[in-house]
């Protein structure tokens, strides 16, 4: 029916997509699935996202949407039920900083901690320890980013301690540490055992596969 | 009265969302200003993961990054709504105020730049982003990115525009052409103007006089 139909373009391989998928999952909403082929990407994604060209898109009653984050925001305004962000303004404001935290400084450093080699490889894996170690503040106190039911916070964070992991086994850094780091190493352990988040992570060995084309490219 | 103290420095575009959303609202505030390069101990505690303005204390507790700050204060005080009523409405909101963060680098690239080529690199890039808001935004014609009234993306993007328009007389170079993105000069004019924003915008002479030394200083340190 057109009236409530949601389709979500996305990649397997996709954290951005991920946080898409486990915010319908963790709301129950019923969504098509397309799976985009992002060295051709189809005519339907470039009308839906003609500003970035990117996925994931959630399109619903017809209409487009882009960035994962702010899809999120909309799935919980639109869809009441399970809340994801919480209700005190204050609360929210520390979501939306943790979640922006991840995108705008964990993620690039991660990333720069497995592609460059030698003393830039130090160099970034010793400032994405910093930063991974700095998400344990939003954890105070909490078993959850979202308190004692996984949040908004959790879904946008929760895929990194994953990805990461995949990544040690490509390139031999460590990065999640669980002597220095045991808030954020109980919180992924927490997280990802949770049956509709374990369910939607892509398969470990494909994710595995992947990583290593994109790191030794 | 609330106890609210926004931390920045009036001439950074991020304190001014943070400034102009407060005076939308018709809030009182405790203006805090911070010295860019000594910021006090008081900040660097309200905000240790970034260390930077602005920071808004509200009742003792912070609030950080700019675009955080203006929805938090939005959703506190829902006077005179800052986003669209409709969630769709509100999303695409989202989508361009995020999108805003892209003309980021071109601040720097542009004061940074100095002979006739950089300058045209840089100015190039900025008008890339330029042409995306003329023709995705503003092909309605519409008075403010939030039609009517100002959004959320109005300040997001306005702010941004105070430093274009103050680096094309720190550096002699034209950014906002208004022969090649006619809807974005018009919506920059109708912006500064507007009411609340003309009563807070920054002085024209006062920026170029705090921004000459920036440049000064980054020229004897190359």
């Amino acid at each position: 029916m057109e009236g409530d139909s949601v389709k979500l373009l996305g990649f397997w391989g996709s954290p951005a997509v991920l946080r898409v998928k486990w915010a319908l999952a963790v709301k129950g909403i019923e969504c098509q699935y397309v799976e985009e082929d992002l060295s051709n990407k189809s005519d339907m994604l470039l009308k839906y996202n003609p500003v970035h060209k990117k996925v994931p898109v959630l399109v619903h009653q017809g209409k487009p949407l882009a960035e994962s984050l702010l899809i999120l925001e909309y799935i919980d305004e639109t869809w009441k039920q399970n809340p994801l962000l919480p209700h005190s303004p204050y609360e929210r404001a520390q979501a939306r900083f943790w979640s922006k935290f991840v995108d705008d400084k964990c993620m690039p450093t991660v990333v720069a901690a497995f592609s460059k080699v030698g003393e830039e490889q130090q160099k970034a894996a010793e400032e994405a320890r910093e930063n991974l170690k700095r998400l344990e503040v939003g954890l105070e106190g909490k078993q959850f980013f979202g308190g004692d039911n996984i949040g908004f916070a959790d879904i946008a964070i929760g895929w990194l301690p994953y990805w990461i992991e995949i990544a040690e086994e490509v390139v031999a850094i460590n990065l999640i540490d669980a002597g220095s780091m045991p808030k954020l190493n109980s919180w992924f352990h927490a997280f990802i055992d949770i049956p509709i988040i374990k369910e939607l992570l892509p398969p470990r060995h494909k994710l595995l596969h992947h990583t290593k084309a994109f790191l030794q490219a | 009265m609330e106890d609210l103290k926004p931390h920045g420095f009036w001439y950074s575009p991020f304190t001014m969302r943070v400034v102009w959303t407060l005076k939308l609202k018709g809030l009182s505030y405790e203006n805090i200003e911070e010295d860019r390069f000594n910021k006090s101990p008081q900040l660097l505690e309200y905000n240790p993961v970034h260390k930077k303005t602005p920071v808004l204390v509200h009742g003792g507790k912070p609030i950080c990054e700019s675009m955080i700050i203006v929805q938090y204060i939005d959703e506190l005080w829902p006077q005179n709504s800052l986003v669209p009523h409709d969630s769709y409405e509100r999303a695409q909101a989202r989508f361009w105020v995020a999108y805003s963060e892209q003309m980021v680098p071109a601040l720097p690239a542009l004061i940074q730049s100095n002979s006739a080529e950089e300058k045209e690199k840089a100015v190039q890039k900025a008008w890339e982003n330029f042409k995306v808001l003329e023709d995705h935004c503003l092909a309605d014609k519409r008075k403010f990115f939030g039609g009517d009234k100002i959004n959320i993306v109005d300040i997001a993007i306005g702010s941004f525009f105070v430093f274009f328009v103050t680096i094309e007389d720190l550096k002699q170079v034209k950014i906002l052409v208004a022969e090649k993105f006619p809807l974005l000069h018009l919506w920059f004019d109708n912006f500064k103007n507007a009411p609340v924003i003309k009563e807070n915008f920054p002085d024209r002479e006062k920026m170029l006089a705090t921004m000459k030394p920036f440049l000064e200083r980054r020229l004897a340190s190359s």
